[in-house]
């Protein structure tokens, strides 16, 4: 590729679409399985012994199935193939290796499911947000490795040198995500350190995963979609560079909970940063409010909504966050549902229906063919709603739980009662999620499969279109 | 932001840091953590887990029971009691003694009916002028030191767990959920192996209320044989199994419940100090071969 030869938008988008198709296809396939989980978990909080005979479906490990298949079946793959797109589109540049890029995506894919499968034998690793089996996680290293060094190359050989704030939040992504996995499958599978330094470790990770790797990627995604999609200007750079500084200097450093039997100060210094996490929020709300305000485009249940209601969901998960992270609150909410609940926000709310928007947004341009609006729509409606029946009874639940676990004189049982309405809501947002991750593996699918079949069918075209003409000849 | 290098000099000074903090650090500081001394007893604390216990672990990770349960006790401070056991020769004296550190308690019958409390102070340094003052006349007390918090009031523990609990684990699973109990002691609370494994097997048949979902995976249904199995559960009312069967718990059953009865984290250790001390832990082999 030299300078001279700046390719069209179209055979940029041409190059992106093996990978692209093996990253969303594979994603949308785990987020409906993830989806399944979910709900095979929520079901023990209606009736416990529901899976008593069955280790598949008991709740330790229908859980981490669901947490493991979210995060590293859905999120990253999606995060990635959205950050791949926006490198070659935005150095207006075709995919370096694209073939390479999709065998590291099958790889992964595949490390997926045998980490899944490692999880339903029991050999999760015990860690929360890493769960994943050391043999499969070594996979998983590997495929993201494979995939970020082309995805990086393919940003050096870009043609235009100027940088949007995008490019910057997508590859801090790629250069944060190697990492923190790789710390983390050394100090605690390979060579595993002593006592609670483990917990440091895990917890070091979960919250550099949740707070920061999924925050560059889904901020990548959303600055570039919010210009887009309302036809204005990004207010501002300046602006956008205050969130990347502020999400890497202040995200890195939550992650260890208030409580726990690590010494006073690595908590304190955790605690501080949610708190300072309020600073890069409110910049995004800026950003986001400025860039928007005064647009034309009507919002209804488009590609705009989706993304609006994912900074929506980044705020309030970054503001719980935030306010769970004073220690006279933290007596109240640590070891309860609400850190629980503002995380699923964080991965429902803010990160999926991010990735949603710009999935929809991407995968016409690269496969040629428009997925009907109404189907996006529809995905929106129940979506939405979905993610805020499953974290907002969640967190409620869990300050209910925390006040009466904080009551020396109430039984410890009553906690686990008053949470109990919130999980059977929670339930319900978790159907109406798995019933969006089905309209969106079909509208995946979909597109995919009308690609394939326009080819297909212009191939056959041609061939019946030729013979006569030679006839004639 | 212009150049790549500058994107990537900033993502690495941020992420290097909070490395360093929150991951080589803790390795120097905690990192090569050996056995250390209870207090006043000079036993090594902790001891390995062995045998069944250690196996049990692996179950306890396996089935991801941290998903639920915490093992970690928290503290919020500590209460500390002066219990008089000798007023001395001369009462009036000591009762004067008392009565200029605490005057509420300047009455003759404080020092009747001994040994007894004579107060309760908000920490150690309070109680050492009490302390002083009543071996200054010639008569004994001790201090007693009890954390408080609503943790240790639940029974939880005695006293809040430290890194040293924890140095033999592996994988440490300290927990952030508490949709069940915290199960740091609960091999000194519920240290019955047939209760566990009755709980294991039907926890409704135990604890009412319980929601904890059922393991009936971990247990082997059985047609009774000649002679019934001395392992069989003894269960009643729903759970028990049809007549001329029995509930025998499998090997991981018996490993689980031997490793939650090796739970105990409340030796009194110098950073965490809990006077009197509790009653030693029994050994974890000879509970689980019941």
């Amino acid at each position: 590729m030299t300078a001279t030869s700046t390719p069209s938008p179209k055979q940029i988008d041409s190059s992106c679409r093996l990978p692209l198709f093996t990253l969303f296809s594979g994603a949308a396939v785990w987020l409906v399985m993830s989806c399944v989980f979910g709900i095979a978990a929520s079901m023990t909080f209606h009736k416990p012994d529901i899976f008593a005979e069955c280790t598949v479906g008991t709740y330790g490990r229908a859980y981490p199935a669901w947490s493991h298949l979210l995060v590293y079946g859905f999120a990253i793959p999606s995060g990635l193939g959205v950050g791949l797109w926006l490198l070659a589109r935005l150095g207006r540049v075709e995919v370096a290796k694209p073939f390479v890029i999709s065998i590291g995506a099958k790889l992964w894919h595949a490390g997926v499911l045998v980490g899944l499968v490692g999880i339903m034998n029991g050999q999760t690793s015990g860690y929360e947000w890493f769960e994943l089996p050391r043999y499969a996680a070594v996979i998983l290293l590997l495929a993201f490795m494979l995939m970020a060094i082309w995805a990086f190359v393919t940003y050096s050989r870009r043609n235009e040198e100027s940088l949007y704030p995008s490019q910057w939040f997508t590859l801090a992504s790629l250069f944060w995500f190697p990492w923190i996995f790789s710390t983390t499958i050394l100090l605690l599978q390979f060579f595993p350190v002593r006592g609670v330094v483990q917990s440091s470790v895990a917890w070091w990770f979960a919250g550099n995963l949740l707070n920061v790797w999924l925050t560059l990627s889904g901020l990548a995604a959303t600055f570039y979609l919010l210009p887009k999609l309302t036809n204005r200007p990004l207010q501002s750079h300046y602006l956008a560079l205050f969130v990347f500084w502020t999400v890497l200097i202040f995200g890195t450093w939550t992650g260890i909970p208030m409580h726990s039997p690590l010494p006073a100060w690595m908590s304190t210094l955790s605690s501080a940063a949610a708190v300072m996490m309020i600073v890069p929020m409110l910049a995004l709300a800026s950003v986001v409010f400025l860039t928007t305000i005064g647009a034309k485009t009507a919002c209804g249940g488009g590609l705009l909504c989706f993304s609006k209601f994912g900074v929506l969901s980044f705020n309030l998960a970054t503001l719980a966050a935030a306010i769970a992270a004073c220690p006279a609150i933290a007596r109240i909410t640590d070891f309860t549902w609400f850190n629980h609940g503002h995380t699923t926000l964080r991965l429902y709310g803010f990160f999926a229906m991010t990735m949603f928007a710009a999935i929809y947004y991407i995968l016409p341009k690269v496969s040629g063919v428009e997925i009907c609006p109404r189907r996006i729509k529809g995905h929106f409606w129940v979506a939405m709603p979905g993610a805020l029946l499953l974290a907002v009874p969640m967190i409620i639940g869990g300050i209910k739980q925390g006040l009466k676990l904080a009551d020396m004189s109430a039984p410890f049982l009553d906690s686990t009662k008053v949470a109990m309405l919130g999980f059977r809501i929670g339930t319900l947002g978790e159907v109406l999620i798995a019933i969006g991750a089905l309209i969106f593996l079909a509208n995946v699918l979909l597109s995919i499969i009308s690609h394939y079949r326009v080819i297909a069918k212009s191939a056959i075209a041609d061939a019946t279109a030729k013979q006569p003409t030679e006839v004639r000849l | 932001m212009k150049s790549s290098s500058t994107i990537f000099l900033a993502a690495f000074i941020a992420l290097s840091a909070s490395w360093a903090a929150f991951v080589l650090v803790p390795q120097i500081q905690l990192g090569r953590a050996d056995q250390a001394k209870t207090v006043p007893a000079e036993d090594k604390y902790p001891v390995a887990r062995a045998g069944l216990a250690a196996q049990g672990a692996e179950v306890y990770r396996s089935l991801g029971c941290v998903y639920c349960h915490s093992q970690q006790v928290g503290q919020q401070g500590v209460k500390v009691e002066v219990v008089l056991f000798d007023a001395g020769t001369n009462t009036s004296t000591t009762l004067a003694a008392i009565a200029k550190v605490n005057p509420e308690i300047n009455k003759p019958e404080t020092i009747t009916g001994l040994p007894k409390e004579i107060a309760r102070v908000a920490d150690i340094a309070a109680s050492d002028a009490l302390v002083k003052a009543v071996t200054a006349v010639g008569g004994k007390v001790e201090v007693n030191v009890i954390p408080t918090g609503s943790d240790i009031s639940r029974g939880w523990g005695k006293r809040r767990t430290v890194a040293q609990d924890y140095i033999y684990d592996s994988v440490v699973q300290p927990g952030t959920r508490r949709a069940g109990p915290d199960l740091a002691n609960v091999g000194s609370r519920l240290a019955d192996p047939n209760w566990q494994l009755n709980h294991l097997y039907a926890p409704k048949s135990v604890l009412k209320d319980s929601v904890m979902p059922s393991y009936r995976f971990l247990f082997e249904k059985r047609k009774i044989g000649k002679v019934a199995s001395a392992e069989a559960l003894k269960l009643t009312g729903d759970s028990a199994p049809a007549a001329g069967f029995e509930i025998v718990p499998t090997d991981k059953a018996r490993q689980l419940v031997a490793y939650l009865l090796s739970l105990r984290s409340d030796a009194p250790l110098f950073e965490s100090p809990v006077t009197p001390p509790p009653a030693p832990a029994p050994s974890t082999n000879t509970v689980a071969a019941k």
